[in-house]
């Protein structure tokens, strides 16, 4: 685990940006679907011909008022659309449309678990913009390619408070947001194709001290694993520099991750000045409460609710409850799963954080890719339930599962796993072991408690695992008093 | 040669005693006799195609009634397949891929497009002289005088007053309809902001530019309107309101009507001459049964500068894209990116649009966006519920379009500021989104049109040209032909 | 209203536009008359006056979210200065 001088304070500010899962633009009628070949999405109003004008998509508002209501934020029913004025070749108007001083989603917070318990993160606001082209930096006889696919794609830009005292705490914000964004299907939060990209806000300052160090900003840092190394270096960088005398220079920086290292963005250097005003060709919008309820109504049950109902209904552990409402996908397949198995829920929650989940991390695959269905899975639960399953010959059907050899019932059949709970052939094992282990018995009968274990899993060895090895337990101790 | 209306082209038409074709041609062919630079590009092919096909409908039974009739097109309108500059080096190469919302209704009910007219810089000015494709004549000027047409319309006014076209279609921002039909003894009509959809229409100021006809008469501005309204879900701004017909009550009477003179538009600046013109005209409404008010628009005089803040701050956002990147003109040698931008900007705009460019980035850089754009933002508040006012007192405000007739070619172009005066009484309407207009008022002494100017309340461009149509049917200033108009042949 | 000539570069900066040194001063006073102009402004107390940004204080109509739009690319780089492979070229962007 990370860790640095505690005399210093650390504080960090997370952005995020998310791209909302719309059909369409935000502010035209081309499709946002990813891959596409270069400049085809882009339309007339994506390339800024002179005359287009933008028209707001309804979606994107609702996605980004379902976000501020999941958040208890304030949500500003009158908000509007300003136009940030700088000249990049990404951006075809010379302006990106955003919100600046009347964002649509106002103060909210989110809660996240951290080692010394709960903490609530705040959320400044959330704002509606679009994103920009992708310059392609590839050779083109030393030109820069310009694919504006991208540009105008629904973006919400989610701005915590600088209420983060840790690269872990900010990870955890971060998975938490991640989680939400995807429960409440606003965003598929794919990392990789930047549907979910953090800039984080990093500063230093002595404990104790209130004001503010100076902040660097770390750009486009896209995935967990990067984003908690890439502030550990910043947050040593900083401290070397304050430690040695100096001062943190205000700027940004990118992370590069072949190298662990954050460098200034030289390019960045230049003064901007976005001369921010509201966009003349956009009227403010306006949403009426009715919006607000028809939006609220289509908001699931949220996490921290979920995790609450799991506990008090299906009486599962906090950490039970919390493993399985970290995301939606998750808790969903388990209420299923308990909903059509005769398995107690806490069975259910020990073969999915346990065999289910070890498997589907060995293999790199998401839940929705495992290649046991859940009417399987839900079956294998019910063998055990019935007690035609033991807890190890369970796991061998379940690895049969995996690897796709056939239904529950066949493999069982096939492997001769069949749980043994006739009482005379578990009697019959029973008085052969009692027989052969004449050593042991008189161990068990002189006291000593643990040969009992020895004894059952020489019952469970002769039946060849099949054996209930509740019942030889109990029988072999009748036959011992 | 005497002026043609379109009402008169489309009787024709309609008795079958002239074909589109016929018509069209004609046009083209004063087009290329004149000598007015009144436009920029004209496209032969594409209006007698136009016209060919208007013709061909007529035969079908298709009785739009201005189905076939040629109107000249400012070139601030992207026309798809047509050369649309915006009057900008920048454009010169720009072959619009798409078609305008308005050019687009207009096409729809059979309008044919004659060609693109001249027109300053990205519609900034107000004498055609800005335009990088050399200034335009005022068909009301001599070879000894030269004047110009006004602005930024200019070429669509001096395409119609040179009876190069029987009417034409303009842009106004800040008075760009109504300041050349005021020079050119035309009507001119800016509609309530948001009647006619800005899609296509090449931005200026996004929050005040508005489409509207510019033809001899008001008849004739209804029918043109007609054809270039109406909602267009592809503008946000485009005023969701149900078609309306401007013709429906043309000749109502004005009995009974109350025009207000606000006391402002009559105080100093304004030409002694055209105030008595005015005077007159206003008469002329007594006398049909109208009533005079004397009304006030106290914040009036800080329309101007709001203007000058405001438009130039939405103007150096709009212009921004123009970079060199995806059309248009791009520097021919640049070391990086930067430099490509800068040169390609610096070469291809103009005096007067780098100047407003800057102006605008000025008043919404860091420091200043309080004291300009913020405050010219609540001026332009003051200046709207002053019309507000007004109007609970009368139906429409009637004032001069401009504080003096025509200037000389060249006479102020070097003064950036006086220029602007020009503009003084056509800004409110443009601040307040307001319909207003200019019709032939009188002339002066000189022989040189006037404008008077009429402003009506919001969505009321029906009642507007009601009024301009009663005084034209009692005056005949509208169907003076100009000296310098072109000769021969007839209409 | 007086500006110094390194506002007039630095608002030229900000719009790319190049301003030829034996012109700065010319533009400069150009630039200082319209603010001249625009400086009747300041006298008016404007307190509590909301600013207004669209006419008749229009609000905003959405659109429905659906796929309108088709692929019209060789159209629209039949125009660009430079196109290639389907990408608009420009000079080397540095990050």
């Amino acid at each position: 685990m990370f860790t640095w001088d505690k005399r210093w304070e650390v504080v960090i500010g997370l952005e995020v940006h998310t791209q909302l899962q719309t059909k369409s633009k935000i502010f035209s009628g081309s499709s946002i679907a990813y891959g596409a070949e270069p400049n085809t999405q882009a339309s007339a109003v994506d390339i800024a011909l002179p005359g287009v004008l933008p028209v707001m998509n309804l979606e994107a508002a609702r996605l980004a008022v379902k976000f501020g209501l999941a958040i208890g934020a304030h949500i500003n029913k009158r908000n509007v659309f300003a136009r940030k004025n700088y000249f990049y070749p990404d951006l075809p108007k010379g302006y990106q449309i955003s919100q600046m001083e009347l964002p649509i989603v106002g103060l909210g917070s989110l809660e996240i678990e951290t080692d010394d318990g709960i903490k609530t993160i705040g959320i400044t606001r959330a704002h509606l913009e679009e994103d920009a082209g992708k310059s392609l930096h590839e050779d083109f006889h030393g030109q820069t390619g310009i694919d504006l696919n991208r540009a105008g794609t629904p973006l919400l830009e989610i701005v915590s408070e600088p209420d983060m005292r840790s690269p872990a705490e900010a990870v955890a914000y971060l998975r938490k947001l991640h989680s939400l964004v995807r429960y409440i299907e606003i965003c598929d939060g794919n990392m990789q194709e930047g549907s979910f990209r953090c800039d984080a806000n990093v500063s230093v300052r002595p404990r104790g001290q209130e004001e503010l160090g100076t902040r660097t900003e770390l750009k486009n840092i896209n995935s967990f694993r990067f984003v908690e190394r890439a502030m550990e270096y910043e947050i040593e960088r900083q401290i070397d520099i304050l430690e040695d005398g100096g001062s943190i220079t205000q700027e940004t920086r990118l992370y590069d991750s072949d190298k662990h290292e954050t460098r200034s963005m030289r390019s960045k250097e230049e003064a901007h000045d976005y001369r921010y005003f509201p966009d003349p060709d956009l009227p403010p919008m306006v949403l009426e409460d009715s919006f607000l309820d028809e939006v609220r109504a289509t908001l699931p049950e949220l996490p921290t609710a979920k995790k609450e109902r799991f506990q008090s209904e299906f009486g599962l552990s906090l950490d039970d409850a919390q493993m399985l409402t970290a995301d939606r996908e998750t808790a969903d397949f388990f209420e299923t799963i308990t909903k059509s198995t005769k398995a107690e829920s806490k069975v259910v929650a020990n073969w999915m954080s346990g065999e289910l989940f070890a498997n589907l991390n060995k293999s790199e695959l998401e839940l929705s890719e495992s290649p046991i269905s859940t009417s399987q899975f839900a079956l294998l639960l019910d063998r055990i339930a019935d007690k035609t399953l033991s807890g190890n010959t369970a796991k061998k059907v379940f690895s049969a599962l995996w690897e796709k050899e056939g239904e529950v019932d066949e493999i069982i059949e096939a492997k001769g796993l069949k749980q043994i709970t006739d009482t005379g052939a578990i009697e019959a094992v029973v008085d052969e072991v009692i027989a052969a282990c004449s050593e042991q018995v008189q161990q068990f009968k002189d006291g000593n408690e643990k040969v009992i274990g020895f004894l059952v899993g020489q019952v469970m060895q002769k039946s060849r695992g099949k054996a209930n090895p509740q019942m030889a337990n109990e029988m072999l101790r009748k036959k011992l008093s | 040669m005497t002026i043609t209306t379109l009402a008169e082209l489309a009787a024709d038409l309609d008795q079958g005693k002239r074909s589109s074709v016929e018509i069209t041609k004609d046009y083209l062919g004063r087009i290329k006799a004149s000598h007015h630079n009144a436009f920029i590009s004209v496209n032969e092919d594409l209006a007698i195609g136009q016209a060919q096909a208007a013709d061909a409908q007529r035969a079908n039974g298709n009785k739009h009634t201005l189905l076939g009739i040629p109107v000249a097109q400012k070139d601030i309108f992207c026309i798809e397949g047509t050369q649309t500059t915006c009057g900008s080096k920048i454009l010169e190469n720009f072959i619009a891929p798409y078609t305008a919302t308005v050019v687009q209704n207009m096409q729809d009910r059979g309008v044919v497009s004659l060609g693109k007219t001249n027109m300053d810089e990205f519609a900034m000015g107000s004498s055609n002289e800005t335009s990088h494709f050399g200034s335009v004549s005022n068909p009301w000027g001599s070879e000894e005088t030269k004047l110009v047409p006004g602005g930024s319309s200019g070429g669509s006014a001096s395409a119609v007053s040179a009876l190069l076209a029987p009417a034409a279609t303009g842009t106004d921002t800040g008075g760009s309809i109504r300041q050349p039909a005021a020079f050119c003894n035309l009507t001119g009509i800016k509609p309530s902001y948001g009647r006619c959809s800005r899609y296509g229409m090449i931005a200026f100021a996004s929050s005040l530019d508005q489409a509207g006809p510019m033809t001899h008469t008001a008849e004739d501005a209804a029918l043109l309107l007609n054809t270039m309204a109406g909602f267009d879900a592809k503008d946000s701004t485009s005023l969701d309101v149900p078609a309306e017909d401007f013709s429906a009550c043309l000749n109502d009477s004005l009995d009974g009507l109350k025009i207000g003179l606000p006391k402002e538009f009559f105080g100093d600046g304004l030409d002694d001459e055209m105030a008595s013109i005015i005077e007159t005209a206003v008469k002329e409404f007594e006398s049909m049964g109208a009533v005079i008010k004397e009304v006030s628009l106290p914040n009036s005089h800080l329309a101007l500068p709001s203007y000058y803040v405001i438009a130039p701050a939405e103007a150096s956002s709009n212009l921004s894209r123009f970079d060199g990147v995806r059309y248009g003109y791009r520097a021919e040698e640049y070391n990086d990116l930067v430099d490509m931008y800068t040169k390609t900007r610096t070469e291809a705009f103009g005096d007067e649009v780098k100047r407003r460019i800057m102006i605008g980035a000025y008043a919404l850089s860091s420091g200043y966006y309080d004291a300009y754009y913020s405050q010219a933002q609540k001026l332009r508040r003051l200046i709207s519920n002053d019309f507000t006012d007004a109007f609970g007192e009368c139906d429409v405000i009637m004032g001069p379009t401009t504080p003096s007739p025509a200037f000389e070619a060249g006479s102020r172009s070097g003064d950036p500021v006086s220029m602007y005066l020009n503009d003084i009484y056509t800004i409110p309407a443009n601040l307040a989104g307001l319909p207003a207009g200019s019709i032939p008022a009188g002339f002066t002494k000189s022989g040189l049109p006037t404008g008077l100017h009429l402003i009506t309340p919001y969505l009321q461009e029906a009642k507007m040209l009601n009024i301009a149509h009663k005084f034209q049917q009692v005056t005949d200033w509208h169907m003076r032909t100009a000296p310098n108009a072109i000769s021969g042949g007839k209409a | 209203m007086a500006l110094d000539n390194e506002t007039v570069h630095n608002i030229a900066r900000l719009a790319r536009i190049e301003i030829d040194p034996s012109e700065v001063s010319q533009t400069r006073s150009a630039l200082e008359n319209i603010l001249e102009l625009v400086a009747q402004m300041e006298a008016v107390d404007t307190t509590g006056i909301e600013p207004m940004t669209h006419p008749f204080d229009a609000t905003m109509r959405l659109r429905a979210d659906a796929v309108t739009e088709a692929n019209q690319r060789d159209k629209f780089q039949a125009i660009a200065p430079k196109a290639e492979g389907g990408l608009y070229l420009v000079p080397k962007v540095i990050d």
